[in-house]
């Protein structure tokens, strides 16, 4: 592990820091939306801090909910919701967590993939209540001690995204893929097996690019 | 997505007398289908039934060769189950050349067995559809009909393919389809499970009110066989067939011994071809016997404006898994 960027000291070659790169949600985060705290911590801390926040409901179920226990990022949540929350919007809109992305919302597209019990699925076409007792992992759970995850980090150095809208998805699926051993290992295997995750920029050269080089970095690590 | 009630199944039993209480209630599987639809207000869910605590997870390698597949068996798990890849590499072939990961890792064996056309006119909600709507026309027939619209099977009142890719290869393998409902256990051959849509579209499989699946069970694997799926569409990967090949064979030298051929994307059902079997077994395999046996495979078959081309890459489907078997 000696090619990782240093989060610490020099800005990595292309300027940037996980505390600077630009994107939206951190532009509007930094011009006022949030505090000047919020633009100087990584954004998946961010999120986890987000999420840590949302309050457990105590009333009692409304008479079109029930009362569901979902574990996210190993977080437990205690929830009133409604019996049709599909899961991806109650980790969007409920639990903060928008690193999970609403593209199609029919399981065409991939932007919504995270992992239940340590496999890839489409969180547009589960409910939430299909998922009580389940170990639910988004994208901002990956990073771990401060640390992103090998694939992240694999994304970042490989440039795998353009307007980085179904990063996380593809991100989801691909640290999936590296743990499947029923998938192959080369680069027309990983094609196939991350074929329900669409770029409509079409960074798909870069995305295998990265997949293939997490596979090295996963190996180092174990 | 419209409200609905949601109640979780402890027991085939409690599934299927909650389903008969209510008028428009739906089994909840994988849910790769059913919420997919009842977003779109296609399928107008007013309550539904969370199956996935039954113990209905099981593949079982009977006595007599057959093996037993629990409905909630996902296609993932099916599909890279070791018995599956080595004995029915049709199925496993099948399995994994449909949809993607993540949706493989959703969907179930009854809910692939249950999964509904993905016509476009059936799906928009609005578009006359006699599967959607009974008695308000095909916008299929004189519409786009290009990809998953069929050539095979088709009545005046639908053309829409069954797009499952597993079901061709179960119907190649030969299978039961074991259900549960109010007055007990009954199982149906696979074959007859699915319907041509004929005058009543909208009836699509021959379940009795509040059926639930519990299992799917595969006649034994042929002794000696090889076989294989060959699934042809538009792009590489994730993407419904035009016309796809399930194909069993057992060869006595250059001879066919026996043989079992089904087809996908061409038919309004999982389409097996006993004619163009009868063909092939007991000749040579000959390029010329293997395009007599196609051409019969797609005997009868009836285009539609955009799908003419079907008629003869069904035939290729078959001509090249054949191909590809004996090479």
């Amino acid at each position: 592990m000696t090619d990782q960027p240093d989060k610490n000291t020099e800005p990595t070659t292309s300027g940037l820091t996980d505390f600077t790169v630009p994107s939206r949600r951190n532009f509007l985060k930094s011009i006022g939306v949030s505090s000047l705290a919020a633009a100087t911590a990584p954004v998946w801390m961010q999120a986890i801090e987000a999420q840590a926040a949302v309050a457990d409901d105590t009333d009692a179920p409304a008479r079109d909910e029930r009362r569901m226990t979902l574990k996210v990022n190993g977080q437990t949540h205690a929830l009133n919701l409604p019996a049709n929350a599909a899961l991806l919007d109650v980790l969007r809109d409920r639990l903060q967590l928008t690193g999970t992305k609403k593209g199609c919302d029919h399981g065409q597209c991939g932007a919504c993939t995270i992992h239940v019990n340590g496999v890839a699925i489409n969180s547009c076409l589960s409910l939430a209540a299909m998922h009580e007792g389940d170990e639910i992992t988004t994208i901002e759970g990956l990073a771990k001690n401060g640390k992103l995850h090998p694939v992240q980090e694999a994304f970042w150095e490989h440039d795998a995204y353009q307007c980085g809208y179904c990063t996380s998805g593809q991100i989801m699926s691909a640290v999936a893929v590296l743990q499947d051993k029923s998938i192959g290992k080369d680069d027309h295997s990983v094609r196939e097996a991350m074929s329900g995750n669409i770029c409509r920029c079409g960074a798909y050269k870069n995305i295998l690019s990265a997949v293939q080089s997490a596979r090295i970095k996963l190996q180092e690590v174990t | 997505m419209r409200a609905f009630d949601y109640v979780r199944a402890g027991s085939v039993e409690q599934a299927v007398t909650t389903h008969s209480k209510s008028q428009s209630a739906y089994f909840l599987a994988g849910g790769t289908t059913l919420l997919d639809l009842v977003k779109l207000d296609v399928m107008p869910a007013d309550q539904v039934i969370d199956v996935n605590h039954l113990s209905l997870k099981q593949i079982e390698v009977q006595s007599d060769g057959s093996v037993r597949i629990g409905a909630l068996v996902t296609n993932t798990t099916l599909a890279n189950h070791e018995h599956i890849v080595r004995h029915y590499s049709v199925l496993s072939q099948a399995l994994l050349s449909g949809a993607t990961t993540q949706l493989r890792n959703k969907a179930t064996t009854a809910g692939n067995v249950m999964q509904r056309v993905r016509c476009n006119y059936f799906r928009d909600g609005i578009s006359p559809c006699n599967k959607r709507e009974p008695g308000s026309g095909c916008a299929a027939i004189d519409g786009h009909n290009r990809s998953v619209h069929a050539v095979l099977g088709t009545s005046d009142q639908c053309i829409a393919t069954h797009p499952s890719d597993m079901c061709v290869a179960m119907a190649a393998i030969g299978a039961s389809v074991e259900v549960q409902g109010p007055k007990g256990k009954r199982s149906i051959d696979f074959l007859d499970f699915h319907l041509l849509p004929g005058s009543t579209p909208w009836k699509e499989h021959a379940l009795q009110d509040d059926e639930l699946i519990t299992h799917v069970v595969l006649n034994a694997p042929m002794p000696n066989s090889k076989s294989g799926y060959l699934k042809l569409r538009d792009r590489a990967s994730y993407q419904f067939a035009l016309a796809s090949s399930a194909v069993i064979l057992v060869m006595d030298g250059d001879t066919v011994r026996d043989a079992r051929i089904a087809m996908g994307g061409v038919g309004t059902k999982p389409w097996r071809a006993l004619d163009a079997e009868r063909a092939l077994k007991g000749v040579t395999l000959t390029q010329q016997n293997m395009e007599k046996a196609a051409a019969i495979a797609l005997q009868g078959a009836k285009p539609y404006s955009h799908n003419a081309y079907k008629i003869p890459l069904g035939q290729q489907a078959i001509i090249r898994n054949l191909t590809t078997l004996t090479a």
